[in-house]
């Protein structure tokens, strides 16, 4: 059985169809990079997953159960920090506040709840500033935080909505060996958005790129080509590889700004 | 100055100050890390038209400003977080209701006395009666809000993540602002609506400061709102001033020594 299964799946804001007849399988242990221009639906298919955003036909599976079952196996990494950025508590706190945070009663820890926040901050080695106030950490060292945040309840899958947003092109590469690291401690299967194939392109078991209303899903191999790429967005784009990385390019001479940087 | 303490007002201004204070520390850090202190600083007011409006029903002030601010809290609560942030829908309805307030004082002259104690509170007038309201009600609050307040640390923090877990954000917003509500008016009858902010956002300001986990923040802001409550009632017996002047003299001082304490050890 499938870790997660697409069935004709079709979600709509109004008449508006975001995602459409999407029908796919990901496995345990993959390693999925999901990328596409804005607004295209990332991150409302993977609210979809969560059960946070209604489905207008077709099914998600996950686990063999419907979206919003089994979500204390799922850690989150939103897209927006939300109020993260305004707060004072450390990052510690923060990791301690999210664990079992879903239970009645006072937010107090068991020594056996701080052992798991200790290994959640070190797992995604945020230890150093551990004890800093978050709304003075930088851009990258926020992003360990709450990375920690979505391991802390010991997930089996991790949504990791654009944790690259704002980070340098090292720190990228580092953030994502962490993930890939820490996938083969536990085993963990990962759906891991971003707008950049290359600091991903050692790691993903699979790419999904998304553009209007579709969808392709298959191996770096087989999805990063001129005609997949070109097929998917009904427009002649390029793949060119120099020294070992990738640039996808519109090849059309009324070059649009935006969807070329985002393809 | 111990002979302060056999008087009955000064003894039913202690507790009540000290429940008030306790309550308003507690319940004022979740304002702070969940960013309403506008929405805070409007339930007093609203508050304000309730307490002048009550005579109208026959109601007491304090019964009237917990009717009219559980009100308008719940109402901020449901409509979600783009109504109780939007400074604008906020703004409009404190106008409205403030403009409210000042049509029922001027329906009831005389009242004018008896307003002022709403608005810049009257310690030392506090009955026994409302002595029981106010530990009744405060327990009840504290006592909810210890229900839930794992809950809605979660959710202040990390909304997205928390919704992802079964959590109702409009749930648990509206029972925090109807808990917000009862502390405003609670608080209210020590330092007056006016002043609400001083024990609402000021022991729990200053404590987030000077702390950054969550169990030593809280504890440090009960001391901070208690402590500065039991001064000021002190300094108002020992020196004829009000007492809401002395503790929010006390808090301002107290800030100014936060921020300079910070400023002289953490910019080094
Ligand atoms: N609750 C909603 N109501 C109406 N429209 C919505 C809602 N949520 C998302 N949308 C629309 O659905 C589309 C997809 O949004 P989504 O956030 O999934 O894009 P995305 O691919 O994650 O983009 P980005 O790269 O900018 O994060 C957008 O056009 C957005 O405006
Ligand atoms: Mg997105």
């Amino acid at each position: 059985m499938p870790l997660l299964s697409f069935q004709n799946v079709g979600i709509r804001f109004g008449s508006r169809k975001v995602i459409d007849h999407f029908s796919a399988e990901i496995e345990e242990g993959e390693f999925i990079g999901i990328f596409g221009p804005n607004g295209v639906g990332k991150s409302t298919l993977m609210r979809a997953i969560l059960g946070l955003c209604p489905i207008y036909e077709g099914s998600i599976q996950l686990f063999g159960e419907n979206p919003g079952k089994q979500n204390r196996f799922i850690g989150y990494l939103p897209q927006s920090q939300s109020l993260l950025g305004t707060t004072t508590l450390t990052a510690r706190a923060l990791v301690a506040a999210v664990h079992h945070g879903e239970k009645w009663g006072v937010p107090w820890l068991s020594s056996k709840d701080s052992y798991q926040v200790e290994r959640a901050l070190e797992l995604s080695e945020a230890k150093d500033y551990a004890d800093t106030p978050f709304s003075l950490l930088s851009g990258g060292e926020k992003k360990r935080v709450m990375l920690a945040q979505a391991l802390i309840d010991e997930p089996k899958l991790l949504i990791l909505d654009e944790p690259l947003a704002s980070l340098d092109p090292k720190n990228q590469m580092l953030l994502v060996q962490r993930i890939r690291n820490i996938q083969e401690e536990t085993g963990l299967t990962i759906l891991f958005i971003a707008h950049d194939v290359n600091p991903l392109l050692g790691a993903m078991s699979r790419v999904m790129y998304m553009a209007e209303g579709n969808v392709a899903l298959g191996s770096a191999q087989e999805i990063i080509t001129n005609e997949s790429l070109s097929a998917l967005y009904g427009m002649n784009i390029h793949v060119l590889r120099a020294e070992g990385r990738v640039f996808i390019v519109n090849a059309e001479s009324n070059v649009d700004e935006t969807t070329c940087s985002h393809v | 100055m111990m002979h302060y303490l056999s008087y009955d007002f000064v003894q039913n201004a202690l507790i009540a100050g000290s429940i008030a204070a306790a309550l308003g520390a507690v319940v004022g850090y979740f304002v702070i890390i969940r960013n309403i202190g506008f929405a805070a600083h409007a339930l007093a007011h609203i508050g304000f038209t309730g307490a002048t409006g009550a005579i109208l029903f026959g109601l007491s002030p304090l019964q009237g400003m917990l009717v009219m601010s559980s009100l308008a809290g719940a109402t901020m609560g449901i409509s979600g977080n783009r109504f109780h942030r939007s400074e604008l829908a906020i703004g409009m309805v404190l106008s409205i209701s403030l403009g409210l307030g000042t049509l029922f004082l001027s329906l009831y002259q005389g009242f004018a006395g008896e307003a002022t104690a709403i608005l810049f509170g009257n310690i030392f007038g506090v009955s026994h009666a409302q002595v029981i309201e106010t530990i009744f009600l405060s327990a009840l609050s504290l006592f909810l809000l210890a229900l839930f307040s794992r809950r809605l640390l979660f959710t202040s923090i990390q909304p997205d993540l928390a919704e992802s877990r079964g959590l109702s954000l409009t749930f648990l917003s509206t029972a925090f602002m109807i808990i917000l509500a009862i502390s405003v008016a609670l608080v209210s009858q020590v330092v007056g609506t006016l002043l609400v902010f001083t024990l609402l956002i000021g022991p729990a300001g200053i404590a987030t400061r000077l702390s950054h986990s969550f169990w030593r923040t809280i504890l440090l802001s009960l001391c901070i709102g208690i402590v500065s409550v039991w001064s000021g009632i002190f300094l108002a017996c020992l020196t004829n001033q009000p007492p809401s002047f002395w503790i929010t003299s006390i808090l301002f001082v107290l800030y100014i020594f936060t921020e300079l304490k910070i400023k002289l050890f953490e910019s080094v």
